[in-house]
């Protein structure tokens, strides 16, 4: 035997494990939450859906052969994929299929790959385009509609869902507010949040998803089910999610015990808008978040607190994305100030004192 | 036992199924013996034999030379074939001075050292020179001579010896086997070891995955009130010196300094068995337990291989190759060092030969890091590899030094979990490379300057002196012409 030309040091053994994997198992998680959904809101949202998806992996290829970088590899990580399907799952499920392709262009081509691709971006690409097309088109994007289950009666069929997507013709009459949108513009009318609550879908059906909103902010309690799934499957830990909803759930029962007439309570602000979708899914983005499990915590808490500031004093009934956006800005420096302490040193990186010196 | 949690860690497939219930066995003697005269830290011996020279078994054929260093034993008699440069058991392949012996199939011995009769009334000194002298050095794989050691207590106040059987490493068996199968030589090599650093008390880590060795060594430990046999968790790299002692007493080892300032000497299974051999009946170390093992060798085995057993003659006593090996490997999968080849020998610190298949190693392309934070979650150190590469990356090792990379024991964690394939510990060891060329280029210059400084100094003084001189000599000539000028003039004035 030849002598053999070594490059690399150890470890000569490595876990079974790829980017491509963890990306699967999060668009696994999101399965259940969002084959009911699709269900619950019929053919405009499996339309959308599918132009979203389509667009991000497409506008992906576009921005990877504009680089001039190897497609293959890079396509089949499911990453644009993932983008994709939070967007679409954070639009009004009857938009037209314009946002979709609009939303593709801000997430992964000014998001993402302005920035140098796959985990370069400072910002959650699916919120980038979220929160500008919310900002660029508020009307469109504020257009909620309650469920029309498949095969219901007054479900659209496939050709009125492609007037509905393709042609921009939302029936007037279908339109209806989020819970949490309900509330504040209430409150904006004078009529104190007791009175606002007996009107909107009660927690149950809140968690059921049986209520206008997108399609990840509806059914909490399969979302919930996936957010549990990954953190099983080791893909997230505890720290994001529960950073985010204690967060939200404490600042809600604080100020609600305070002033019921003007602050939500709690469990509301847990289960109402895309409390579980960003605290498990979009906050979690491993890319824009912090490395460390303290600084996820940090990063969480942050999250939590800035949704139910905006939700609460902002004009915007649903703070998640600028939440999350606001906190991407911070994940450097949380970074920075979150490091473990090192094996045999202080947290400030001084060798720790031998015992009879420290006496 | 009350144990203490580490940080961090991993749980890699340990595939020591495949030689852990294999006795071991000894290797017949091979053809040729390589002993190179440095497999040890430290210096290299100095040869004592000649070309030519006939050498009896345990015959001393390199001496130990400066303070750090241990010398060679012929591990069988023959005949010295030749001392020549052999590639080494080393990534490089660098060679260096070996002794190769031919051995004459008598296995005769030389005259071996006097037993210490009663080592525990013996002193520290006689033990340790004992110890120095049978060329025993630590055989986990950091191969420091272990009298340094021993001598620890003459220096520090010391409360325990950790005997380290966690043998955390996937694949190697060696030290499981060597428990179960001669604990009592190693329990009575940790009590002469203890005797001799002057510490009252004994503890003996294995890791769970090994309930027989467990079982062997509480059995003969039973005997004695002052050892302890503790099962520790099974969680790579448990075995880590450091890691071990905070397991076991929760003292942390602060960053520069030894475990033996916190009261704890850490020494393997079987250097303590080696002990036992030098001290009870004065043979010098000429053969370790060596686990063969890999998907690539058709009859994994646990070897006790003659010191310089060259590495071929191990793979052909196990059958050979089952399939081409992707990697050789000196030591676990983890923190073993690439092999260059099949004709290095067997040294005093490889407690494995492994022959990977691609399949075992499973090596992907690097891909680009998403930042997910497991290298993090599972340092030992509590560094942060991810901050560490992206900064080594950019060749900048001042901030990458900042953050921690120097206290990095190259454990392999972070590259076994990184999703990405990211070669982690492959930068961070160029960067201590790195940067230790740096600090002796940075040492290398303060004494240049230091001495241009003084030159430059001399020069000026030298200078400074001339022209006092001169300035002196003329400040006298002015003086003695004002003084002629004064006189004249005084002279001349009318009185």
């Amino acid at each position: 035997m030849t002598l053999l030309a070594i490059n690399q040091s150890g470890p000569f053994t490595h876990q079974v494990s790829s980017v491509q994997k963890t990306m699967f198992t999060v668009l696994l998680a999101l399965m259940p939450a969002t084959a009911y959904n699709l269900y619950l809101f019929g053919w405009p949202a499996i339309l959308l859906f599918t132009v979203t998806v389509g667009s991000c992996v497409a506008a992906e290829a576009i921005c990877l052969a504009l680089a001039g970088q190897p497609m293959k590899a890079a396509l089949s990580d499911y990453s644009a994929a993932l983008t994709g399907w939070l967007l679409a799952m954070s639009l009004p499920p009857w938009a037209p299929w314009w946002t979709g392709v609009l939303g593709a262009v801000f997430a992964i081509g000014l998001a993402k790959h302005t920035f140098g691709g796959i985990g370069q971006n400072m910002f959650n690409p699916a919120m980038v385009a979220r929160v500008a097309l919310l900002v660029s088109f508020p009307l469109v994007m504020t257009a909620w509609v309650m469920p029309h289950p498949l095969f219901s009666a007054h479900a659209p069929g496939l050709a009125d869902a492609i007037a509905i997507t393709f042609g921009g013709q939302l029936p007037d009459s279908v339109s209806a507010a989020s819970a949490l949108g309900y509330v504040k513009t209430e409150l904006s009318r004078g009529i104190p949040v007791m009175q606002s609550m007996a009107h909107v879908p009660d927690l149950m059906d809140l968690a059921l998803g049986t209520r206008a909103g997108s399609m990840g902010e509806t059914s909490a309690v399969l979302i919930l089910a996936g957010g549990l799934f990954l953190m099983a499957r080791r893909i997230i830990s505890w720290h994001i999610p529960l950073g985010v909803m204690g967060a939200l759930f404490l600042m809600g029962t604080l100020f609600h015990a305070i002033d019921p007439a003007r602050y939500t309570d709690g469990l509301f602000h847990l289960m109402s808008g895309a409390t579980f979708l960003g605290a498990f899914f979009i906050c979690t983005d491993y890319v824009t978040s912090p490395v460390s499990r303290k600084g996820q915590l940090v990063f969480g808490i942050g999250c939590g607190l800035l949704t139910w500031t905006i939700r609460t004093y902002a004009g915007y009934p649903e703070g998640m994305a600028f939440a999350v956006l606001l906190m991407n800005s911070l994940t450097p420096i949380i970074d920075q100030y979150t490091r473990p302490r090192a094996f045999g040193r202080t947290l400030k990186g001084e060798p720790l004192p031998l015992a009879q010196e420290k006496t | 036992m009350k144990l203490f949690p580490i940080r961090g860690g991993i749980h890699p497939d340990y595939r020591k199924e495949l030689s852990s219930e294999k006795a071991i066995v000894a290797l017949p003697l091979p053809a040729e013996l390589y002993i190179p005269l440095q497999q040890h830290i430290g210096a290299p011996a100095e040869v004592l034999v000649n070309e030519g020279d006939l050498v009896k078994k345990g015959q001393m054929i390199a001496r130990s030379s400066g303070a750090v260093s241990a010398p060679q034993h012929a591990p069988t008699s023959g005949r010295i074939q030749a001392i020549t440069a052999i590639s080494a058991p080393h990534p490089s392949g660098l060679a260096q001075t070996t002794i190769i012996l031919e051995p004459d199939g008598k296995d005769e011995w030389a005259e071996l050292p006097e037993p210490i009769a009663d080592p525990f009334a013996a002193d520290t000194y006689t033990i340790n020179e004992r110890v120095a002298a049978s060329g025993i050095v630590g055989m986990g794989g950091a191969a420091f001579p272990s009298a340094i050691k021993l001598s620890l207590g003459t220096q520090k106040k010391l409360e325990i010896l950790l005997l380290n059987g966690a043998e955390c490493e996937p694949y190697l068996t060696c030290d499981d086997r060597v428990m179960r199968e001669h604990a009592d030589e190693i329990i009575d090599g940790a009590r002469i070891m203890a005797h001799a650093l002057g510490v009252p008390r004994v503890v003996i880590a294995i890791e769970q995955n090994k309930p027989q060795a467990i079982e062997a060594m509480t059995r003969i430990a039973a005997a004695f009130s002052d050892i302890q046999v503790a099962g520790v968790p099974v969680q790579y790299p448990m075995g880590s010196e450091r890691h071990l002692v905070q397991a076991i007493t929760g003292r942390e080892t602060p960053a520069k300094k030894l475990t033996a300032d916190i009261g704890v000497v850490v020494h393997n299974v079987a250097t303590a068995r080696a002990v036992h051999h030098a001290v009870r009946f004065g043979r010098p170390l000429l053969s370790r337990v060596v686990t063969v093992s890999g998907g690539a060798v058709r009859e994994p085995n646990n070897i006790e291989a003659p010191i310089g057993t060259r590495v071929a003659d191990l793979i052909a006593f196990c059958g050979g190759f089952a399939s081409e090996p992707a990697t050789l490997v000196n030591g676990g999968p983890m923190m073993g060092q690439p092999l260059p080849g099949l004709d290095v020998p067997v040294v005093k610190g490889m407690s494995g030969i492994l022959a990977l298949t691609a399949g075992e190693i499973n090596q992907q392309p690097a891909s680009a890091c998403i930042r997910c934070g497991s290298c993090v979650t599972i340092c030992p150190c509590g560094l942060v590899p991810v901050e560490m590469a992206a900064f080594i990356r950019k060749d900048n090792f001042e901030v990458a030094a900042r953050l921690g990379v120097m206290d990095c024991v190259s454990c392999g964690s972070c590259s076994w979990i990184c999703p990405s394939h990211i070669p982690l510990v492959h930068y961070f060891n160029y960067a201590k490379g790195m940067i230790n060329a740096q600090e002796r280029e940075r040492r290398k210059n303060d004494q240049t300057r230091i001495l241009a400084e003084a030159h430059t100094l001399r020069v000026e003084k030298a200078a400074a002196d001339k022209a006092a001189a001169l300035a002196a000599k003329k400040a006298q000539a002015a003086a003695a012409a004002a003084a002629k000028e004064a006189a004249k003039e005084k002279d001349e004035t009318p009185a």
